[in-house]
């Protein structure tokens, strides 16, 4: 069985798949991928099915090395490697990985064919960085078993990957409480905080103003967009709380989540509102890229 | 179970005034459905809402709600909260008109369904010091007594009206009223693990150590989720709670 060495993990890595789904009544949000559309795409490019657990390099990424023969690919932001993105690339027995400091964009998966082989906790193998729940980040000495789990062939180089750049617009539909705010969200840019992580994108800018409603605890969504009594808004992430008492002006929509993904502090974004239609349209359109690979 | 002998040295401690128990077991007749409003709030999911109220029928609706839904084939994740469900599902594969109909479906077969018969648990606190720093502010705030605010506080019978936020933290109905207490201007950074809690009208532990703005009044050892287990955690929507003070130097 081929295996990975960890000689370097990088800044932030971990074993992620798509989520962990049905705890949220425990208060355990999904985790997953911060941006699924990488973790997909680099699956589907090595003849894995989509859900195969990867690695999810987080700004600057680790040194593995390879025992025994394997097809990867990296996917997502581009990591200052020696090997092309969006393709399966061949790797010898003993070869070594290095990759560096994101040259853009945030995230970068090195997928495996046949995925990794690592126990599952409640059904995923996605780290919940913040609990704890399915394991911890990867460090120096560790080694992952490959697994035999291909499903097809390696796939040709993906065209037209998606590609982060410096501005990013997140398209939106309305929060439970749009009604409670005007267009405060939509008016100017905002920046991406240092304190943001998996939980939640922390930003600055235009400060929303505090709506009179009376807000009672309730579920909350990815992508959702809070407005705290500061004003500063927060975009709940893959690591987010289950419950929240802050009123939700706007919903980041779910084609936009790989560009959450993608963000990193100082980065500058902005909101745009579309319809709930448009939200599904371009969802509908991004699937149409994925099974195009 | 072990937390029975502690309940004698309780007793020898602090004269405790019962309290008549304001959950009752069961007020909520098969067959009474309180209007639910579904609203799409993301492109993946519903709220379903029981109103603006808190109360102890919301949360039976609220309970037949989860339950009725749990394991339904294309919804991902179920949020309970006081008086609303989150419904999480994938768009690939619904629309929301789809899984609205499947929510009124399920909740009209399921009408009949009783919900579970309530579990009580007796935790364990170590009040004050350096288990529960916030103590003599709730006392100061209150204008009670150290003593009295712990009497009050493991006099209560307190009621899971949900588990949620970050990692099973079950949000606690029955907080005394005199104990209401406004949460920290700023969080704290680190709360430790099995601190006990109160946030304004509401009382809580904490289950791992996370950042958080409740008054910490004091700490239980008992393990409420072990993060390399599978749920379900110790404590689940509908459970009733009590807290009983003990004296040992800390675990």
């Amino acid at each position: 069985m081929s295996r990975i060495h960890v000689l370097a993990p990088g800044f932030l890595t971990t074993v992620q798949d798509l989520g962990r789904f049905g705890y949220a009544h425990f208060g355990i949000s999904a985790s997953g991928a911060a941006d699924p559309l990488a973790l997909r795409a680099g699956n589907l490019l090595v003849g894995n099915a989509e859900n195969a657990p990867a690695l999810e390099m987080t700004l600057t990424g680790g040194e593995f090395a390879f025992e025994g023969t394997a097809v990867i690919s990296l996917t997502g932001s581009d990591f200052a490697s020696s090997i092309p993105l969006w393709q399966p690339v061949e790797i010898r027995n003993g070869e070594t990985l290095t990759c560096g400091p994101a040259r853009s964009g945030a995230r970068c998966y090195l997928s495996i064919r046949g995925g990794l082989d690592v126990p599952l906790m409640m059904g995923s193998a996605s780290v919940h960085v913040m609990t704890g729940v399915g394991g911890r980040p990867l460090r120096r000495g560790d080694v992952l078993p490959i697994g035999d789990r291909a499903v097809r062939r390696p796939r040709k180089p993906a065209l037209g990957a998606p590609a982060h750049r410096g501005m990013a617009c997140l398209r939106t539909t309305a929060g439970p409480q749009a009604r409670w705010f005007g267009d405060e969200l939509y008016t100017g840019g905002y920046r991406v905080r240092e304190e943001s992580n998996r939980m939640g994108i922390r930003l600055e800018g235009p400060a929303l103003p505090s709506p009179g409603g009376h807000m009672i605890t309730e579920g909350v969504p990815l992508g959702a967009v809070q407005a705290p009594p500061d004003g500063q808004p927060i975009v709940l992430f893959v690591e987010h709380q289950t419950t929240g008492g802050y009123p939700k002006p706007a919903n980041v929509i779910s084609a936009d989540f790989w560009r959450l993904g993608q963000l990193r502090p100082r980065d500058e974004i902005r909101f745009e509102r579309i319809t709930m239609e448009g939200a599904l349209a371009l969802l509908r359109d991004q699937e149409e890229w994925l099974y195009s690979l | 179970m072990p937390v029975l002998v502690l309940m004698i040295v309780l007793e020898d401690l602090y004269e405790i005034d019962e309290r008549p128990d304001i959950f009752p077991t069961r007020i909520c007749h098969p067959g009474d459905v309180k209007p639910v409003t579904i609203q799409p709030v993301s492109d993946r999911s519903l709220l379903l809402s029981l109103g603006d109220e808190i109360s102890f029928d919301a949360h039976l609706a609220v309970v037949r709600l989860t339950q009725c839904l749990q394991g339904v084939r294309g919804i991902l994740n179920l949020h309970p909260a006081y008086t609303s469900v989150l419904v999480d599902f994938d768009p690939r594969l619904r629309s929301h008109a789809q899984v609205e109909a499947l929510v009124r479906e399920r909740m009209a077969s399921h009408a009949d369904q009783l919900p579970p018969e309530p579990r009580r648990f007796e935790i364990p606190v170590h009040y004050g010091g350096e288990n529960g720093p916030d103590l003599g502010d709730v006392a100061r705030h209150t204008g009670l007594t150290e003593r009295r605010v712990v009497e009050l506080h493991a006099a209560a019978e307190y009621l899971v009206y949900f588990v949620g936020f970050a990692t099973c933290f079950p949000y606690l109905g029955g907080l005394p009223p005199e104990l209401a207490t406004p949460r920290l201007a700023a969080p704290r950074k680190y709360v430790p693990e099995g601190s006990v809690a109160i946030g304004a009208e509401q009382a809580g532990i904490y289950p791992l150590a996370s950042p958080g703005g409740w008054r910490l009044i004091g700490r239980t050892h008992l393990k409420l989720f072990d993060p390399s287990e599978s749920p379900p955690p110790l404590l689940r929507m509908g459970d009733r709670v009590r807290f009983v003070p003990v004296r040992e130097a800390q675990p």
